[in-house]
């Protein structure tokens, strides 16, 4: 065994040439990460496909029963309630975000004068936990004299408003906080963006006598499309994933009422840990993936345009 | 002659005072939900539900109440073990594996990359089913480890750092090689201080992350003991579900920890996630 060892080291010193060598430190250093990705990413990955194609509730054996998991997703009126609401979420969301934070990224742009401390209020609620301020916004949409907005609507000679008790009013008033929450974020990504405008191209413009309009769409917008583009997909991405908000705020984490804020992965996490339906949720967990695939797809093709 | 610029300007000046005070009052607007957050949580009794910005009488009852009835503390005291040793975990592997995809040449460096890129296209709520059967087999239910396992590399990071490590010049490695150093101690001593900016920034976004997870840590913990600061809460909200003044003293607990950070670290934080936003 020691003789071993040592014949061993002394081939190595003698046979392996330098590039060699590398290739050896190279996949000693992968060697944990590998073995991590296989084992905890791929793995589980593949291993969701297999679930999503059994009838199990943890404690049995698995059941395989092909696609039946599909057909019963694709037939439960349940399900494409909640499919909808989840593109509800990312349909109001995403412009409306990207709208805002562009705006304000660009005025303040132009400003030094309080600007570090005007930034860290936009971008403070980055920084917080979505949970903490699910219950910040819950108590705010609560009725009066509870309830912040409904106190303010009194005051101001108004009605009071339903907010999440409402089938109708639940959804925004839930997505409200998430947005609030993500805007620090691309406002910080989108004032990068714009300082690497080229200022040259910039004045040019204005010498050439452009309007403000006219430099924004000609000169601004199309050197920011990276960005737009980026900030696009994180959001999207997002968006479609919003669970947080939804579980902290609605009664009982249902996404009520009668679902009608309740997003994708809620109704995954409520399939799989609360009726113990693996098979179920992870075939609702594929069809996640494959939305988020067909989205990332939409990004490159976009990108590469640019 | 200073003075014709300043009067040609006074016009444009008042739409940019205008656009200004805008700008401010929404800022406000984005800070007012944690003051009233903050302010409501020193509330007791009926004052909880007036609109005063300021308590009559200030009070930390409901703070004393929150750690006397609640795990809060220990709550606390997880989130933060689960935070910093995932973070320790990721800077020290991803920026092995980045330097790595980025220094060596040899055979599958390229599939080794895009296997990696492509773990970013899984989302998470796709791999926690298998992820818990795993923690249950391994008895892993109610630990750190359970917790932390599933973010212990980020593939993230790996491009962050691969990216980043570009920026090192191949001269220094080389001499460095001539002097003796072995490929480690080239990593490590040479290539790393190069990269301090890109660590701090991967340091914040995985730290933040692991700090306000809440799903996985949801599914993972039934003990009430081994709960982070996000589950804690969630569980404890649900309980003293119309006691407000008492879920804003738990809310501020769990924010202005990281506030207090931001405002001391504001500058590496900000730069910290644009560098990784734009990057990444």
């Amino acid at each position: 065994m020691n003789t071993n060892t040592i014949a061993s080291q002394s081939i190595n010193k003698k046979y392996f040439s330098v590039a060699q060598k590398k290739a050896m430190w190279a996949w000693l250093f992968l060697a944990i990460p590998i073995i991590f990705f296989i084992v905890v990413r791929f793995y589980p990955t593949i291993d969701s496909f297999y679930i999503s194609l059994t009838k199990w509730n943890i404690v049995q054996d698995k059941e395989f029963i092909g696609l039946e998991n599909y057909i019963r997703l694709f037939s439960d009126p349940v399900f494409w309630v909640v499919l909808s609401n989840t593109f509800e979420y990312l349909i109001l969301g995403m412009p409306i975000s990207l709208v805002l934070s562009f705006t304000i990224a660009y005025n303040l742009d132009k400003f030094k004068f309080g600007h570090t401390f005007i930034r860290a209020c936009y971008f403070i609620p980055y920084l917080t936990t979505a949970v903490a301020m699910a219950w910040v916004w819950r108590w705010f949409y609560q009725s009066a004299p509870i309830g912040l907005f409904n106190n303010i609507l009194i005051e101001l000679g108004l009605e009071q408003m339903m907010f999440l008790r409402s089938t109708e009013q639940a959804l925004p008033s839930v997505l409200a906080p998430a947005i609030w929450a993500g805007l620090g974020f691309q406002i910080l990504i989108f004032m990068a963006g714009l300082r690497s405008v080229p200022a040259s191209y910039l004045e040019a413009a204005k010498i050439d006598g452009a309007g403000r309009w006219q430099v924004l769409k000609e000169i601004t917008l199309p050197h920011l499309w990276p960005t737009i583009v980026f900030l696009v997909v994180i959001s999207t991405i997002g968006f479609l994933r919003i669970f947080d908000q939804v579980y902290n705020m609605t009664l009982d984490g249902q996404g009520g009422p009668i679902n009608s804020s309740r997003p994708l992965v809620l109704h995954i996490y409520q399939s799989a840990f609360a009726d113990f339906e693996m098979g179920f949720a992870a075939a609702q967990t594929v069809v996640l993936f494959a939305i988020l695939s067909i989205i990332t797809f939409i990004q490159f093709k976009l990108m590469r345009r640019k | 002659m200073s003075n014709l610029p300043t009067n040609m300007k006074a016009v444009p000046d008042m739409k940019k005072l205008l656009t200004w005070t805008v700008l401010c009052i929404g800022g406000l607007a984005m800070i007012m939900p944690l003051i009233f957050m903050f302010i409501t949580s020193l509330k007791v009794g009926e004052e909880v539900y007036t609109l005063s910005f300021w308590p009559d009488e200030p009070t930390l009852e409901n703070y004393i109440y929150l750690f006397e009835n609640s795990n809060f503390l220990i709550w606390f005291f997880n989130s933060f073990v689960v935070a910093i040793v995932t973070t320790i975990s990721v800077l020290f592997f991803d920026s092995l594996v980045g330097y790595t995809l980025c220094k060596f040449e040899f055979k599958g460096k390229k599939l080794v990359f895009v296997a990696i890129l492509s773990t970013l296209l899984i989302p998470t709520e796709m791999l926690v089913i298998p992820w818990y059967l795993m923690v249950k087999d391994f008895g892993w239910l109610d630990t750190y480890w359970g917790i932390m396992f599933p973010g212990m590399i980020s593939g993230f990071g790996v491009f962050l750092m691969k990216q980043f490590f570009e920026t090192v010049p191949d001269d220094y490695i080389h001499a460095a090689r001539i002097d003796g150093l072995n490929e480690f101690q080239i990593w490590w001593k040479v290539a790393m201080p190069m990269v301090g900016p890109a660590l701090s920034a991967l340091a914040i976004f995985t730290f933040l992350g692991n700090w306000t997870a809440f799903l996985w840590p949801m599914i993972v913990s039934n003990d009430p003991e081994l709960y982070t600061v996000p589950v804690g809460l969630a569980s404890f909200s649900g309980e003293f579900n119309t006691d407000w003044e008492l879920i804003m003293a738990g809310a501020s607990v769990a924010t202005i920890p990281t506030l207090i950070v931001f405002i001391l670290l504001q500058k590496y934080i900000v730069r910290g996630v644009v560098m990784s936003g734009l990057k990444g």
